[in-house]
């Protein structure tokens, strides 16, 4: 089956998570499109891994999952962190810069 | 129509709409099973391209982990439903817009540059240890060792930054006080 199946299953699935990002307000929501955006470019790599036989796209796949897992340990953090001052976190909410 | 194109078909389909699911909750809990459930079919997915080390990953670190991190911040916060507060009126249709670009964008260049009827080795035509964990083993600690490290003092800074942030924002006194206070009198609830 060509490539092309997978790489445009990974542009649609780009595309819902950037529109995730754009039309909710929820900031947990926001971080699982961003998650969903990870995703889909992960699919991609691992299409091109199998296309041309070799393993190193499997290896970014590897760490875009560590960059993920830390990039969510601390954005879920900071949202604790903010919900303690805020008591919100609907990003239209959160607008201004001093606490 | 051979069997793995039927199964990405449905698959695609299973994924494509546990996205569009996601997106358009209102439950941030529900949003959440849902994302569960695209990792899932992405997960089927490395192994129909030959890669089974990775979706194991893939189950045990995103399926399992993150989204358990994510779903246990959101129980702790209790805000799985926000008031609607719809400020600018005019910024759905404007992101559907944009995100419809971004598609058509995509899309366009996938298919005027690059060879895009490639057709995709089948499994049995690769190595026989292709995608194992020996293999992906040997790669991530010869070739790409440096990096490895340099994920491990990531991984590092971000557990530290994660604890720093999450602190509470007692002074270093109470915490002795309460550390050296005896068993005995604890202060009524």
């Amino acid at each position: 089956m060509p490539v092309s199946y997978y790489i445009v299953l990974s542009a649609i699935l780009f595309t819902l998570g950037a529109l995730g990002v754009l039309i909710r307000r929820n900031a947990l929501v926001i971080f699982m499109s961003v998650e969903l955006m990870l995703n889909a470019a992960n699919l991609a790599f691992v299409a091109f891994s199998q296309l041309y036989g070799t393993l190193n796209g499997q290896i970014f796949v590897f760490f875009v999952m560590t960059v993920a897992a830390a990039e969510v340990a601390v954005g879920l953090a900071l949202i604790v962190a903010i919900f303690r001052t805020k008591h919100s976190i609907n990003v239209d909410e959160i607008s201004s810069l001093k606490g | 129509m051979t069997a793995d194109i039927l199964l990405f078909l449905i698959l695609a389909v299973v994924s494509i709409a546990s996205a569009l699911a996601m997106l358009f909750s209102r439950n941030a809990i529900y949003s959440a099973l849902f994302l569960i459930l695209n990792f899932g079919t992405i997960s089927v997915f490395y192994l129909l391209l030959g890669a089974p080390f990775l979706a194991m990953v893939q189950v045990t670190v995103y399926a399992g982990a993150i989204m358990v991190l994510f779903l246990f911040v959101i129980m702790l916060l209790g805000a799985e439903q926000l008031r609607s507060t719809q400020t600018i009126p005019w910024q759905q249709p404007l992101a559907f817009l944009l995100g419809a670009i971004l598609l058509a964008e995509t899309v366009y260049l996938f298919f005027t540059i690059g060879d895009q009827g490639a057709a995709l080795p089948s499994i049995t035509a690769l190595v026989s240890d292709f995608g194992s964990p020996t293999a992906i083993g040997e790669l991530l600690f010869n070739q790409y060792l440096l990096p490895f490290e340099v994920t491990s003092v990531l991984l590092l800074v971000a557990m530290v930054g994660a604890i720093v942030l999450t602190k509470s924002e007692k002074k270093a006194g109470d915490l002795r006080a309460a550390i050296e206070r005896p068993l005995g009198n604890l202060p009524p609830e």
